[in-house]
């Protein structure tokens, strides 16, 4: 090697630059790229939070997917009906014929009839509980019959078939409920008991109610009668209907008059008369929503309105009020169809027009027309991802719809919504319960309410304590005591807030509830004590004060105010005897009427405070001390006291930072999750009092993420939630954030 | 400067003051707070005098034995309030909160009683509490040891001597059966549970492979002959940990026969000198740390939560160092300072301030649904529907943390970069250097300093954070320790527990809050003192590097 000669050595040099230049260039690209993917994952928080929510202000879609000819005899279409996995459709007709055919083509797929006898015939059709797929047919004869549409599954290697099979749960026997033909009929029915209510000739109305017995033997059940009772109707009826937990009866004439009678006893008692339709409008339809709670009314001028019973506030008595109506189309309504799992509605005018809603958003989620002639029937499918339309000349027309949360809207999440048993429409936050036909109640105004309210009062005890502490301490302070200050508010700032959490809520709020007195004893006599410490200090001969340089107050005033907070929780008994008769609580909730919560926003108040004072305090601190020297010196050297130069000129150069710091503590405490969680009932009320707690943002996620299913809307509405905190904070952080970088900037420039 | 003509309020001294005040009281609640987590934390381990005490309940004396745990005062009227009965005339009650054990006697641990109740209170030296494996504490004093149901013959002072040496005993045998419940037969049910997999997984795979289905069997007929053995061995000593039983009295005369099996530590506190309780102190705070929770999480230790969060924040620290460390070099060094460099720094600042809990969700819906359940349909089909990585786990949890962390590392990375003089970087390129050789030789480690603080950090902030871990992998018990001995070791899909999340698990969701309050102070006074050590140590290295560049600057 040594031998070789310049002209090699160049190129080995040349080699080695080409080398270190390429590296130089792999190691520029490998930054450029993992900086840029660094800053790509943190937009991707941004843009996956968004992905999730965006479903939920999605419109739906409709597809078309099958058109065909009704499928067997000729009769008269009673009812359509689909099953679970939406595949197979049931058709009744007026001759007591029972068919099943697929969804997308009409092909029958088997079909059967009523056992009725010959000279009986089919007077009317309702379906007792479309959850079960109970049916029941009223007859010439004054029997009803029950029958169960039915669904096998069997599982193969390669496919999945269906058996469709028709039941009679209470036997092929009709049932006899009265004499004469049954012309209308309705039927509430639960686990335990069955109320029938039959209109007969004549405007005989019969109200029966039965009691359930089942067999041990085999899964027979019988039907035992206990209650009878009957009136006359003059007026014609359109409708009769039943609630499922047999609590009320409703009868609606023809001209639009709804009486609802009381069955929860043993009778059958009138409770109110309600004009549902005005002028020459008459009802067309009428019909339950799921849950039975809620009647919907078609009319013939094309409205569709919800009536259900509400307990006026105050007294005790239900009165039928008319919550909400909307217009399908300018033709009556004549068809309307129901979901099974949600309070949606799907309703059909006679000139053909289809219309899909949802009750509680008042949501129309999309109209079309179907057909040129009335829609007579309409079905859904449990699932209500398919629903048909038969109309007057016998088409069947099927579609698919991808409507997954149609539950929200901008106005269900944010206004007020009148919820089904509630007196008036309200903000409430209910996301699940027990039972499977619950209206779930998504309003985030509570949960935001209670976001500010804790934020506004851990502001409310943060504010003076940080801005203050820190004014003095940028300002006043000794050096070497703000070298020991600092620090330790830094690490007051790293304290993990689940020990703040805890130690409210085990600690503090026991502490407070036994207390009280003291405790607020302790926010009015502290400031005033540290005054009157302030003026001995004043009176004090200057050769007194010596021993104390200046800049070390705050460390004189430990000892007192040790001494003020352990008088104030000392004498707290005292005065809870003296002034509250022994027992603050009872005194508030008897004298004043405030209820009290051991863990309330006084708590949170405090121990979210101690967790923004270090935020505040941090940045605050900054802008004081970063204030230029020669502006406060130009002041003082002009005559100003030092009290007067920090008015009138730090603080006014150093204000935007304040509030930026104060932004940021708001911020910080909008965003809290632990002490929130762990120190306050979590109950979503809106009650601005501090003796009550309240559900955040926050911990409501923590709380109800965990257990939501993946995709539903309460699963995207708490993405939405923590969305909503996302953007709440980035916008106070960078408004904060702005400010400061001005004001830094301007300091430069001084 | 001549403010005393001024009057005293016009002089702003009031409001200086005021001023102090705020520091004082911001200060004092700081030192307060540690203080009492201190105490109450470190008060847990120290042994405590057993009282005997007459007691007035409901006109009838009876014999209380137990531990004084909280004594308040409590105003007359609000005792009677909430329904008791007074007989007595004074405005204010001493009230005890007195822990009396023997939950499977009484059903609750502590009884609330009133000073004036209090007949006679006495400190008996032979009183014994058992720290028991279940049912909490036990109060009482020995009476006779029975060895298979038959009382054996010792002399009465011999007794309690004779009782340790049992418990010795015992203790070695628990030791045993543990070892073979937790390892042996861990190792083997994680085997089988292998098994089980991969046989799925032929199956899956649609073809018919008898070979493998036949080899599989051949291990799973191995594995059971080896559990039968175990479990043979088990039965045999479990059969020896039941040989022994306590004779033990407690009030008014009643005798309670306790199996030592199921004592784990016997102690006489009343009898103890300074010297003897120091040494059980100590023993007590080691098992604490050292031990497997017992009780729903309500006694015994917290070693698993302790592991597991080290273990989170050590992968955390993995994963974020460098992406923090490269994004700041590029930001700082690299990207075109301009508008949208700004927009990005401001971006990254604030996302410090975006709530946790929103990193959760985030962690929630991107990592483990999206990602996690993507990666179990691609290469753990066999296991679904049970999720592998489709659920919470220490894998999420570290990059959900780590993703929270990030602005930390590159806020602090970016300032040290900030400081370094141009001239150091300048010096080098002229010397010839390029643009990597400078920062690889000269600028980062000169800026690992602020690296490391910008690391502390970031550990210290994801050491504490619980919010976000509840909704991606921590739990009140994980069954298992996510490193073991079972390859690969490293189980980064399971769940773990963590001090933070045990916290809030055994001070809110416990059955028995009041037994456990102890325990969730401790807890807490070991996760405060590991996180303020780690400020600390980030503060002096800060303010050690200032000084540095001061003196580099000039």
């Amino acid at each position: 090697m040594e031998a070789s000669n310049p002209s090699d050595r160049m190129t080995q040099g040349q080699r080695r630059w080409k080398m270190r230049k390429a590296i130089d260039v792999v190691a520029r690209r490998v930054v450029e790229i993992g900086g840029i993917s660094v800053i790509a994952a943190i937009a991707l928080i941004f843009i996956f939070l968004l992905s999730v929510v965006y479903p939920l202000f999605d419109q739906p879609s409709i597809k078309a997917i099958g058109q065909y000819e009704t499928p067997g005899t000729n009769d008269e279409t009673l009812y359509l009906a689909i099953e679970e996995q939406a595949e197979i459709g049931l058709r009744v007709g007026q001759s007591g014929s029972l068919l099943f055919f697929n969804v997308e083509n009409g092909e029958v797929i088997s079909e059967k009839s009523l056992p009725i006898v010959a000279d009986n015939h089919i007077t009317s059709f309702k379906v007792v509980n479309e959850a079960n797929r109970l049916l029941a047919v009223g007859l010439q004869s004054g029997e009803l019959l029950f029958f169960q549409h039915h669904y096998e599954l069997e599982f193969t290697e390669t496919a999945r078939i269906i058996h469709p099979d028709i039941l009679y749960p209470y036997g092929e026997e009709a049932f006899r409920v009265t004499d004469g033909p049954i012309l209308d009929f309705a039927i509430g029915d639960n686990e335990d008991s069955t109320a029938v209510i039959v209109r007969t000739d004549h405007g005989k109305v019969v109200y029966q109610s039965f009691d359930k017995e089942s067999s041990f033997i085999d899964d027979a059940t019988t039907l035992e009668s206990s209650d009878k009772d009957e009136i006359l109707t003059v007026d014609p009826v359109l409708g009769l209907l039943v609630d499922p937990e047999q609590e009320w009866a409703y009868i609606l004439t023809e001209d639009g008059n709804l009486s609802a009678y009381d069955i929860r006893g043993d009778s059958f008692d009138l409770r109110e008369k309600v004009q549902v339709t005005e002028g020459d409008v008459r009802p067309t339809t009428i019909k339950f929503l799921t849950g039975g709670i809620s009647l919907l009314i078609g009319d013939s001028s094309g409205k569709l309105s919800q009536w259900f019973q509400v307990r006026s506030d105050g007294d005790l008595e239900f009165r039928l009020d008319k919550i909400r109506d909307t217009q399908i189309d300018n033709s009556p309504v004549v068809s309307l169809a129901t979901e099974q799992l949600r309070k949606g509605v799907i309703a059909a005018s006679q000139a053909g027009k289809i219309k899909l809603l949802y009750t509680t958003s008042e949501r129309d989620l999309l109209s079309l027309s179907a057909s040129d002639s009335a829609i007579q029937t309409l079905a859904v499918a449990p699932r209500a991802d398919i629903f048909i339309a038969e109309d007057r000349h016998r088409n069947i027309k099927a579609w698919h719809i991808d409507n997954h949360h149609p539950e929200t809207s901008l106005s269900a999440i944010w206004g007020k919504i009148w919820y089904e048993d509630y007196v008036k429409p309200d903000y409430i936050w209910q996301s699940s319960s027990a039972s499977s036909d619950f209206e779930p109640k998504y309003s985030l105004v509570p949960l935001t309410f209670g976001t500010l309210k804790a934020a506004f009062y851990a502001m409310l005890f943060a504010m003076p304590l940080a801005i203050c502490g820190a004014i003095f301490t940028a300002y006043f302070m000794a050096p070497s005591m703000r070298a020991i200050v600092k620090p330790s508010i830094e690490i007051m700032e790293a304290l993990p807030t689940v020990i703040l959490g805890f130690l409210a809520g085990l600690w503090l709020a026991p502490f407070v509830e036994l207390h009280l007195p003291g405790v607020f004893s302790i926010f009015v006599l502290m400031p005033l004590g540290i005054i009157a410490l302030a003026l001995v200090w004043w009176k004090l001969p200057g050769s007194a004060k010596r021993y104390i340089p200046e800049g070390w107050q705050a460390a004189v005033l430990i000892i007192p105010v040790i001494l003020i907070a352990l008088l104030c929780v000392s004498v707290s008994p005292f005065i809870e005897r003296i002034l509250f008769d022994g027992d603050i609580r009872i005194w508030m909730s008897e004298e004043l009427g405030i209820g009290f919560d051991q863990r309330n926003a006084l708590i949170i108040g405090i121990a979210m405070g101690f967790a923004v004072i270090p935020t505040i305090f941090s940045i605050a601190e900054d802008a004081i001390f970063s204030v230029p020297k020669h502006l406060t010196s130009g002041s003082l050297a002009l005559g100003a006291t030092p009290w007067q130069t920090l008015i009138r000129v730090v603080l006014l150069s150093a204000s935007p930072g304040i509030f930026s710091a104060v932004m940021i503590g708001f911020g910080r405490a909008v965003g809290e999750t632990m002490i929130v969680l762990m120190a306050t009932g979590n109950t979503p009320v809106m009650d601005f009092s501090i003796f009550q707690g309240m559900r955040t943002l926050s911990a409501n996620v923590a709380v109800e993420l965990p257990e939501s299913e993946m995709d539903s809307t309460h699963y995207r509405i708490l993405f939405l939630a923590a969305f909503v905190l996302f953007i709440f904070t980035f916008f106070f952080n960078t408004v904060a954030e702005i400010v400061r970088q001005r004001l830094r900037k301007k300091y430069s420039s001084l | 400067m001549n403010t005393e003509k001024l009057g005293f309020f016009k002089s702003g001294t009031p409001w200086v003051w005021l001023n102090a005040g705020a520091v004082s009281i911001s200060m004092i609640m700081v030192v307060g707070l540690l203080i009492l987590i201190a105490v109450r934390g470190l008060g847990h381990f120290w042994p405590k005098t057993i009282w005997e005490i007459d007691y007035l309940e409901g006109g009838n004396q009876v014999v209380l034995l137990g531990e004084r745990s909280k004594i308040e005062a409590v105003s007359a009227k609000q005792l009677v309030a909430s329904g008791l009965h007074l007989d007595f005339e004074e405005e204010f009650v001493e009230r005890t909160l007195l822990k009396v054990g023997n939950r499977d006697m009484y059903g609750v641990d502590f009884k609330l009683i009133v000073k004036p109740a209090e007949i006679e209170v006495r400190k008996p030296v032979d009183a014994i509490v058992f720290e028991r494996t279940q049912w909490g504490n036990f109060y009482g004093f020995l009476q006779s040891i029975n060895e298979n149901g038959s009382t054996l013959a010792v002399k009465p002072e011999m007794l309690w001597s004779e009782l340790q040496e049992r418990l010795k005993r015992v203790d070695e045998l628990r030791d045993e059966i543990h070892e073979i419940e937790k390892f042996d037969i861990g190792k083997i049910n994680y085997k089988l549970e292998k098994l089980r997999l991969s046989e799925r997984s032929i199956e899956l795979s649609g073809i018919q492979d008898a070979e493998a289905i036949a080899e599989i069997a051949a291990q799973r007929k191995v594995l059971d002959d080896e559990y039968e053995v175990l479990k043979g061995k088990l039965g045999k000593l479990y059969v020896a940990i039941s040989r022994d039983q306590a004779l033990m009295t407690i009030q008014n005369g009643q005798e309670k026969l306790i199996k030592l099996a199921g004592v784990i530590k016997a102690s006489k506190p009343n009898a103890m000198g300074v010297g003897t309780k120091l040494i059980h102190y100590f023993v007590n705070l080691k098992n604490f740390v050292s031990d497997d929770p017992r009780e729903a999480n309500t006694e015994g230790g917290i070693f698993p939560a302790i592991f597991g969060t080290v273990m989170m924040v050590l992968l955390m620290s993995v994963i974020v160092t460098p992406f923090g460390v490269i994004a700041a070099i590029y930001l700082r060094e690299y990207a075109k300072q301009g508008f949208v460099t700004r927009l990005v720094r401001i971006s990254v600042n604030n996302l410090a301030g975006v709530p946790s809990i929103v990193y959760g969700v985030f962690g929630l819906g991107f990592f483990v649904y999206f990602l996690g359940g993507n990666i179990d349909q691609l290469f753990y089909p066999e296991a679904l529907p049970s999720p592998t990585f489709g659920s919470g786990g220490l894998l999420w949890a570290s990059l959900t943390l780590a993703l929270l962390t990030l602005p930390v590392v590159i806020v602090a990375t970016e300032e040290g970069l900030a400081r370094i003089p141009r001239s150091v970087r300048e010096g080098s390129l002229a010397l010839g250097a390029t643009k990597a050789e400078t920062l690889w030789r000269t600028v980062i480690p000169m800026a690992s300093p602020a690296m490391m603080t910008g690391l502390i950090l970031a550990v210290a902030r994801a050491a504490g954070e619980v919010a976000p871990l509840m909704l991606v992998g921590a739990v009140k018990l994980a069954p298992s320790l996510p490193l073991d001995l079972n390859a690969p070791f490293l189980h980064l899909e399971r769940k773990f527990m963590h001090l933070g999340f045990h916290i809030y698990d055994v001070g809110f969701q416990s059955p028995n809050v009041e037994a456990a309050r102890p325990l969730v102070y401790a807890t807490a006074l070991i996760l405060v003192v590991v996180i303020v050590l780690l400020n600390l140590s980030a503060i002096y290295i800060r303010n050690h590097l200032r000084e540095k560049y001061r003196t580099m600057e000039h």
